[in-house]
C-alpha cells in the first residue's frame, strides 16, 4: 500500500500540547513540511519565543534555541552572523514580535538581516492566559479590556508587516491566514518563499499568519475560525504585502 | 611580542581579537566606546564581524546567538548598558553560554557621570539579573592586566560555560599604557560538543531554560550550583603585596588597588607593618587569600570607589575576626595615597608622619 499522507520530516515524533483547535499545529506542520521539501532540515537552526510557542524547539527536527521574551530576532541575528550559510528562522507570537520584541522586528528588517521570522497573530496573549495584545482588535474583550479594547485608552491594532514592508532590507513581506485549507496552501506557499529568500541571500522576509486562540477567546474552535474570517482579516491588510523586485524571480 | 602604547580600551579589544574573538555586538557608550570603535577598525581585517546593535538588549541577545552557535563572542558597555543587559545575561547564565562582557563602570546610579567608580560591585558579583547564578568576574588593575585577563575570559568561559564580566573603570579605560601583545596560549578546552550549528550527521541539539516542572528546575539549579562550587575552588586569584608579615592590610581592587600599593611602600617607609590583598577575581572571592594570611592580621580597611559593597565579602572572608573598616569616594572621585594612610592611623590608632 502506499502512503499518501505522514508526519513531515521537518517535525518530531514528540505530539504537540497546544489547546484543542488552536491552529499552531497547523502552522508547524507547514513550516516542517517546508524544511522537508526545501531539504534544509540539517541546515536550519530555530529559535523559538516567549508564549504558547515556548516548547515549539521540542517540535520541530532542526536544531533550536529558546529566546528571551522578544529576543528571537536578535538572538537570531546572533547564530546567522557566526554561521552564514545556515538557515535561521525565529517562530514568535504577536505578543513577542510586536509588543516587546519591536524594536528588533524594526531593525532586523532596516539591516536586511538574512533571516525568516513567522509570526503568529491571534491577537491575544495566549499562554498568560488572555491578555491585550497590541493586535488586539478594537472592541475586544480580554482580561486586561474587560470592557472591550477601548482606542482611546489602548491604542489601536498594530498591523506589524505593513510597517515592516516599508523598510528597504525587508525584501519579503506576506500576511496569510490558516483559516481555510485555501487559505493554508496560500500559507504554505509564503513561508517557502521566505525560506527560499533567505537560501538566496536576498534580504529578510517575514510572514505574519493570522491564526486561532479559542481558549482564551473562549469561543469554539468552529467559531474561532468564523471570527477570525469575519473580524481580523478585514482589519489587517492580506496577502503578498511586499515582494522586492529580485524576489520576484524566485 | 611587540609591546605598543594603547588605552586601556583598546588593549581589551586587541585582546579580544588575538584570543580569537569573531563577533563583537554593541551600542556605543563612555566611557566604554574605544573598543566598539578599535574592534570596527580592525576586526573586520581579522575575518571578523562587528555589529552596531540597535540597543543594548538586542547586543546581548546577539551575543547569546552567536554563543549557542559555537562563536567566540563579545560585548561591552558601561553601566546603564550593563543593567539593559541583565535578563539577557541571567539567560546566558542559564543556558551556560560562554560570552565575554566589559563593564568600563561609570558612576550611577541613573545616568551618572565618567569618573572612575566601582559602584557597579554588588551588581557584577551578585549575579545582577533574575535568578540565583554567578558571573565569572575579573578585575583589572592595568592596562597589561586589561589585555591578559580579557584573553584569558574567553578560555574561562569555554572552560566553564559561563558568561565572564570583566569589569573596569573610566580611568583604567582611557588611561595609555605600555602593553605587551602576548599570543593567545593554546589551552586544552572542552569540545562544544552542545553548539546548535545545524544538526548534519548528528541529532538534534536544543538550547533552552524553560522548566515548568519544579523538580527538573531544581535539578538545573543544582547542576548550576555544583558548577559554580567548582569555579569558587578553582579560579580564586589575588595579588598579595607585603602581605606575609602585615599586620594590617588594604583590600582593594583594579584603581584601588593600584593605589592602594602607593599606599603600602609609604606606609613601610615608616615601619607600619602594613599589606595588601588585590583581588583579581570579584568572583570567586579570593577567600583563600585571607586564610592564607590571617595570623598576624589586626586590622583592615578595604578602598573602594562605592558606599562600601566589596567590605561585605572581605567581612565574610574573615568572619569578622578582625576589625573591618571602609575608606571610600564616590561619585567619580579618587583617593589620595596619604588620605589612605591617614585613615588607616586614625582607626588603628597608629602613628602616621605628616606628609606621609
Amino acid at each position: 500500500m502506499q502512503k499518501v499522507f505522514g508526519r513531515p520530516k521537518g517535525l518530531t515524533e514528540i505530539p504537540f500540547h497546544y489547546c484543542p483547535g488552536c491552529t499552531h499545529g497547523i502552522i508547524h506542520r507547514l513550516i516542517g513540511e517546508v524544511l522537508e521539501e526545501l531539504n534544509i532540515i540539517e541546515d536550519t537552526i530555530g529559535v523559538a519565543p516567549v508564549g504558547c510557542a515556548g516548547f515549539s524547539l521540542d517540535f520541530f527536527s532542526c536544531d533550536f534555541v529558546g529566546a528571551a521574551h522578544g529576543r528571537a530576532q536578535a538572538v537570531a541575528t546572533g547564530i546567522k552572523r557566526a554561521l552564514p550559510d545556515r538557515i535561521v528562522f525565529t517562530y514568535q507570537g504577536d505578543g513577542d514580535i510586536a509588543a516587546i520584541g519591536t524594536s528588533h522586528a524594526i531593525h532586523v528588517a532596516a539591516r536586511g538581516e538574512k533571516i525568516t521570522s513567522i509570526m503568529v497573530n491571534n491577537a491575544i496573549y495566549g499562554m498568560t492566559g488572555g491578555q491585550m495584545a497590541p493586535t488586539t482588535l478594537t472592541g475586544q474583550v480580554t482580561t486586561t479590556s474587560p470592557y472591550g479594547r477601548d482606542n482611546g485608552v489602548a491604542g489601536f491594532p498594530l498591523d506589524l508587516p505593513k510597517a515592516i514592508a516599508t523598510f528597504d532590507g525587508a525584501v519579503y513581506v506576506a500576511s496569510v491566514s490558516v483559516d481555510s485549507p485555501k487559505n493554508i496552501l496560500q500559507a504554505k506557499k509564503a513561508i517557502k518563499k521566505a525560506f527560499r529568500v533567505q537560501q538566496a541571500g536576498l534580504g529578510f522576509a517575514l510572514v505574519s499568519i493570522l491564526s486561532t486562540c479559542p481558549t482564551n477567546w473562549g469561543m469554539s474552535p468552529v467559531d474561532s475560525l468564523k471570527w477570525l474570517q469575519e473580524k481580523m482579516i478585514p482589519v489587517y491588510q492580506m496577502g503578498e504585502i511586499k515582494v522586492a523586485e529580485e524576489v520576484k524571480g524566485l | 611580542m611587540s609591546k605598543v602604547l594603547l588605552k586601556g580600551n583598546e588593549a581589551i579589544a586587541e585582546a579580544a581579537m588575538r584570543a580569537g574573538c569573531k563577533l563583537f555586538f554593541g551600542y556605543p557608550i563612555t566611557p566604554s566606546t574605544e573598543i566598539i570603535e578599535y574592534l570596527a577598525k580592525h576586526l573586520p581585517e581579522a575575518g571578523g564581524t562587528v555589529l552596531q546593535a540597535e540597543c543594548e538588549v538586542a547586543a546581548i541577545n546577539m551575543c547569546f546567538g552567536a554563543a549557542a552557535a559555537g562563536a567566540r563572542v563579545m560585548t561591552a558597555s558601561s553601566s546603564p548598558g550593563i543593567s539593559l543587559k541583565q535578563e539577557g545575561i541571567s539567560y546566558l547564565a542559564a543556558n551556560e553560554l560562554p560570552v565575554v562582557i566589559v563593564n568600563i563602570n561609570r558612576t550611577g546610579p541613573g545616568l551618572g557621570g565618567l569618573g572612575p567608580t566601582q559602584s557597579d560591585y554588588f551588581q557584577s558579583t551578585r549575579g545582577g539579573g533574575h535568578g540565583d547564578y554567578r558571573l565569572i568576574v575579573l578585575a583589572p588593575s592595568k592596562a597589561q592586566e586589561l589585555y591578559d585577563l580579557t584573553m584569558e575570559a574567553f578560555d574561562l568561559a569555554d572552560k566553564y560555560r559561563n558568561p565572564v564580566l570583566i569589569l573596569a573603570d573610566g580611568f583604567l579605560g582611557q588611561m595609555m599604557e605600555p602593553v605587551l601583545l602576548k599570543e593567545k596560549k593554546e589551552g586544552n578546552l572542552p569540545p562544544k560538543d552542545w553548539q546548535t550549528d545545524g544538526c548534519k550527521g548528528r541529532a538534534k541539539r536544543k538550547i533552552a531554560s524553560y522548566f515548568l516542572v519544579n523538580e527538573l528546575a531544581e535539578e538545573a539549579c543544582q547542576r548550576w550550583q555544583a558548577k559554580y562550587d567548582q569555579i569558587k575552588e578553582a579560579e580564586q586569584r589575588w595579588e598579595s603585596f607585603y602581605a606575609d608579615d602585615a599586620e594590617y592590610l588594604l583590600v582593594g581592587y583594579g584603581t584601588c588597588g593600584r593605589i592602594a600599593k602607593s599606599v603600602v611602600l609609604n606606609a613601610r617607609k615608616q615601619g607600619m607593618k602594613l599589606g595588601l590583598i588585590r583581588p583579581i577575581t570579584l568572583w570567586p572571592f579570593p577567600v583563600k587569600a585571607f586564610t592564607s594570611h590571617f595570623d598576624g592580621i589586626k586590622g583592615i580597611v578595604t578602598v573602594e570607589l562605592n558606599a562600601g559593597q566589596m567590605i561585605e565579602d572581605v567581612k565574610l572572608a574573615v568572619n569578622c575576626r578582625v576589625p573591618v573598616h571602609l575608606y571610600k569616594r564616590q561619585g567619580g572621585m579618587l583617593p589620595h595615597e596619604r588620605e589612605i594612610l591617614k585613615f588607616v592611623g586614625q582607626v588603628f590608632n597608629l602613628p602616621v608622619r605628616g606628609e606621609a
